[in-house]
């Protein structure tokens, strides 16, 4: 790990910065890229460094810098059930769908988001985990949504597949900062986002993007697409195993 | 120590998964139910997918019981006349039951009628069973002898249908028509549920045909391996939901446990077993009941829709 982040200072301080239009530059790195699920994974973590570069000619801004990292998981449908009372017994009544939601978000961020920007440039830019995966267009005409996808970011939470740090990232150097990002063993394998937007004054100063992605390795790996490739042989295999089991405790066991 | 399920997708404390299968299979090994219906919602409440939790225990289930047919074979004390025909009618019953289960699912009420029959079936048997086990202990202490076997000339009437067949083994004359009745309605029931249907079954073989518990034990433990096994294939084939490693772990606890279970059946002598059977059965409608009635802590749940995973 120690050598792993020697080597990414290093290669973050020699990357080339892509040319911008405000004076400054976001460069970020991850400390990796993929995360392997083997036999003994109980959840990963993994290191986003920044650095913030300013090109000689810009002033310095009153207002310190501010950084907002935003991970976005792998996207699945996820429906929301409610349980209402019927007469004596309560049971689910009504649901709502949510296409395409990310099973996997972290917002991590070096001051509390009220600090960096206005509530409504944080709908705007997407920033916290209400807004960051809120559709751009339109209006919802249903008014009972919002309870819904309350209790879909609180449920989340409580798995720890949402989170929220508001001290997140930390500045190593007034340009140099850095954000771990906890990934939980239930966080669902697949392509994983990761955004990086400088604040200053409230407002997006620069933007940079990365990925990672989790996968499953091994004995994990082979298992799982031998149960989806060929189902029929792999069932027939775990129920032999099954029985096999049974006839050996009964060898094992035997003593009359 | 933690073991990551490839197909579960999440680790699990291995000595939990042990401890909870080893204590399911001495019930399984005890009463001659397949434990299903314990270590299925045990499954999900330790966040295991419901799809895969059904899935995995069938193979649990089919190992575990395997060894019980063994056993309960080596003692002479299984019924395969019984159990071939409780097999037949179950069969019928499975696929009734499964055509049920997918036009409830399409009306989109599925989770109720799982949990309103779960309620019902559960403190209705398991309340008659402690009724009359309580009213058995009762006249036992009385000094009164317990009439468990039949008497001379005092069959049911639905033993006396058409069809009559000899079931040595289990001490029983009687029809075949009632018989495989029984096992269609529990294969019905079990297919809808999930579970085997042993805890049905065993009852119903003690009360309505006297048959010896001992025979019974082994005779549904016969049934509940056949369809077991079947279904173990059939979830993998159609759901992919079968997590060989669970299986395993649920497997090597379940088999010693059902060991245990099987050699405390013999020191336990009939009324104790009826009312403890009873109780357990009981217990598990309660706490269903509870889910039912009582208001949630959190009203919502987020789920997954199946098949929309890759």
């Amino acid at each position: 790990m120690r050598r792993g982040i020697r080597l990414l200072l290093a290669a973050l301080l020699s990357a080339v910065p892509l040319a911008p239009a405000g004076a400054e530059t976001l460069i970020a790195a991850l400390s990796t890229h993929r995360i392997a699920i083997a036999s003994n994974y109980t959840g990963d973590q993994l290191t986003v460094f920044g650095l913030v570069e300013r090109d000689g000619r810009s002033v310095a801004r009153g207002d310190p810098y501010a950084i907002v990292v935003t991970v976005r998981g792998p996207q699945r449908m996820l429906i929301v059930r409610e349980k209402e009372r019927v007469g004596p017994i309560w049971i689910n009544r009504s649901q709502r769908r949510f296409p395409d939601r990310s099973v996997y978000l972290s917002v991590s961020t070096s001051r509390p988001i009220n600090e960096i920007l206005s509530e409504v440039a944080a709908r705007r830019d997407r920033i916290g985990l209400a807004n960051a995966q809120r559709s751009q267009a339109g209006f919802d005409f249903d008014f009972d949504l919002g309870r819904y996808r309350e209790a879909l970011i609180r449920i989340l939470e409580g798995k720890q597949l949402y989170s929220l740090d508001e001290r997140g990232v930390t500045f190593l150097s007034p340009a140099l900062f850095s954000a771990p990002i906890k990934v939980p063993a239930t966080a669902p394998t697949g392509p994983y986002e990761v955004e990086i937007l400088l604040y200053s004054g409230g407002v997006v100063l620069a933007r940079q993007t990365t990925n990672f992605e989790v996968v499953k390795t091994g004995i994990e790996q082979s298992l799982a697409s031998a149960a989806h490739d060929r189902p029929f042989v792999y069932g027939l295999a775990t129920a032999a195993l099954a029985l096999l089991f049974g006839w050996l405790a009964t060898v094992i066991f035997r003593r009359d | 120590m933690q073991i990551y399920l490839p197909i579960a997708e999440l680790p699990i404390s291995i000595f939990l998964v042990l401890g909870l299968s080893g204590a399911v299979g001495f019930i399984s090994g005890l009463f001659g139910v397949g434990g299903g219906f314990l270590l299925t919602p045990l499954l999900i409440f330790l966040d295991i997918p419901p799809a895969v939790a059904v899935a995995t225990v069938a193979a649990q289930v089919a190992g575990s019981s395997m060894t019980g047919v063994l056993t309960y074979w080596r003692r002479n004390a299984l019924d395969f006349k019984l159990g071939g025909i409780l097999v037949g009618g179950g069969i019928v019953g499975t696929i009734m039951g499964v055509l049920f289960f997918n036009s409830m699912r399409r009306l989109g009420q599925l989770e109720l009628v799982i949990t309103l029959s779960y309620v019902t079936l559960f403190t209705c048997i398991g309340g008659l069973m402690l009724f009359d086990a309580v009213r058995a202990a009762m006249r036992d202490r009385a000094g009164k002898p317990v009439r468990l076997r039949r008497e001379a000339g005092s069959h049911p009437a639905w033993m006396g249908l058409p069809l009559r067949m000899r079931f040595p083994r289990s001490q029983l004359y009687a029809s075949v028509i009632p018989i495989a009745g029984l096992a269609v309605i529990i294969g019905f029931i079990g297919a809808v549920l999930g579970v085997g249907g042993g805890f049905m079954l065993v009852p119903a073989l003690i009360y309505f045909f006297r048959i010896p518990p001992a025979v019974v034990v082994g005779t549904s433990l016969f049934q509940i391996l056949v369809t077991m096994t079947g279904a173990t294939v059939l979830h993998a084939v159609t759901n992919q939901s079968v997590d060989i490693i669970l299986a395993m772990l649920l497997l090597v606890g379940g088999v010693i446990g059902a060991q245990f279970g099987g050699r405390a059946a013999r020191n336990l002598n009939v009324s104790s077993f009826r009312l403890l059977l009873a109780l357990l059965i009981l217990s598990v409608g309660l706490r269903f009941a509870v889910e039912l009635f009582l208001p949630p802590s959190e009203p919502y749940s987020v789920i997954v829709p199946e098949g929309v995973q890759r």
